[in-house]
């Protein structure tokens, strides 16, 4: 079983390097939206202080949904998909292996490109560790729950917007708990509730998302 | 002679055609399945359904229970499937293309073994080279050469089309290989408009009748 895993985590990976215009895009996209936020609304740093969880976290889930579309289209295209669910090892695993690969090149950069980005919104430095982790946990539940939707759409030619509103309701309470930690934390209210429950949504949608996101591969591969 | 599978009143219906109905058929050990029938009869479909990938076909199958632990469905382990859709990936080598497959089965294999399987099908000297940037017939000759691979318990080919962009020359040496499998006791199920010339071949028409 190990073998396998191994290989795919290898391949996926070593693909991402090679279709590295796909991982820029994210990147630049967050990068745009946050730069451009102060000079849109306004420069007042009490008030840019007051939105940016809020900001910095809507940013990095669009700039990762913006990716998602790609999870599985390129191996749906060249008939690797169908290979995958016909393996020896079950494809839970290897879309999990997909899904942690595609947070590997997406949600953990983001992650890491958000304190930077924090400075441009006046967030209080104290809380950027407390972003970071949030961030992190948000936009891994993202890829496992979008993978879902990935799976479904991956049949369509044109299936980023339907993907968008098929993902978005399931992530308006990761979005919720996220920031709202995040602002607890800037007003020294307790803010432990929020990051365990957007902790047991991540350990959630670990469990449930690769069985969900395979039935839903074996009926768009099965059409 | 032992039976691998026996299909029995196997239905299909794609966009308001039946294209078949009752037909039943059964494969046994050690045999060349030639499934035959004009472009749309199904042949894909049909196949889709062996290996579990569709349920568009209605019907039931009992793999034998070597291939298959519940007998409905074949298990993973024991066969290559060769797709209408080549399975290579563009972006990466002949020689990651095939170490993929292979692992997918769950099987490492030192190097030199997938360079031999290469050197096999032609694709020496471009080991190397991204798949996107060879042509239609190399690319296929990747995914044909996992066939070359020796692997343990693989006694099944299910191949649709093998022979497609195939050059003269590799059509004769997938021949050969075909033969050489099913004379060392492997069992072939394979569409294709080419006709084999090996005697063990046993033909199945579908669509012919309506």
């Amino acid at each position: 079983m190990m073998v396998a895993l191994t290989q795919m985590m290898k391949r996926e990976l070593t693909l991402a390097n090679r279709r590295r215009a796909d991982l820029a895009n994210p990147l630049f996209f967050f990068l745009i939206v946050v730069a451009l936020f102060p000079i849109g609304v306004t420069p007042d740093l009490a008030k840019l202080s007051q939105m940016a969880p809020g900001v910095l976290w809507v940013a990095a889930l669009l700039a990762s949904l913006l990716s998602l579309d790609l999870l599985f289209r390129h191996d749906y295209e060249d008939g690797s998909l169908e290979q995958m669910l016909l393996s020896t090892v079950p494809p839970q695993l290897l879309v999990l292996c997909k899904i942690m690969s595609h947070w590997l090149v997406t949600g953990l950069p983001l992650t890491l490109l958000s304190p930077l980005l924090s400075v441009m919104l006046a967030l209080p430095a104290g809380s950027v560790p407390l972003l970071m982790l949030t961030l992190a946990l948000g936009t891994l539940t993202l890829s496992l729950l979008g993978s879902v939707g990935a799976a479904l759409t991956v049949g369509l030619r044109k299936g980023g917007l339907l993907l968008t509103i098929l993902i978005m309701p399931m992530f308006v309470p990761v979005i919720i708990f996220g920031t709202s930690a995040i602002q607890s934390f800037n007003n020294d209210m307790p803010w432990i509730a929020q990051l365990a429950m957007l902790g047991a949504f991540t350990a959630g949608s670990c469990v449930f998302s690769p069985w969900l996101a395979v039935a839903a591969l074996n009926i768009t591969v099965g059409d | 002679m032992v039976e691998l599978l026996r299909a029995k009143g196997l239905y299909c219906e794609r966009d308001e055609r039946v294209l078949f109905d009752h037909f039943d058929f059964t494969v046994n050990c050690g045999e060349i399945l030639h499934v035959k029938g004009p472009n749309g009869s199904g042949k894909t479909t049909l196949l889709r359904r062996l290996v579990g990938l569709s349920w568009i076909v209605e019907g039931d199958l009992t793999w034998h229970s070597s291939l298959s632990e519940t007998g409905a469905k074949l298990d993973g382990h024991g066969f290559w499937y060769l797709a209408h859709r080549p399975a290579v990936t563009l972006q990466q080598t002949p020689l990651e293309n095939l170490a993929f497959a292979i692992g997918l089965h769950n099987q490492k294999l030192p190097e030199e073994a997938l360079w031999q399987a290469l050197e096999i099908v032609g694709l020496r000297g471009y080991e190397d080279v991204p798949a996107g940037s060879l042509s239609a017939g190399q690319q296929r000759r990747v995914s044909l050469a996992r066939l070359y691979v020796a692997i343990p318990n693989i006694n099944l080919w299910i191949l649709d089309e093998p022979f497609t962009a195939l050059d003269v020359n590799a059509v004769d040496q997938l021949e050969q290989r075909i033969e050489a499998f099913a004379e060392a006791g492997g069992t072939m199920i394979m569409t294709s408009h080419h006709g084999l010339t090996h005697t063990a071949v046993r033909e199945l028409h579908i669509g012919a009748s309506l």
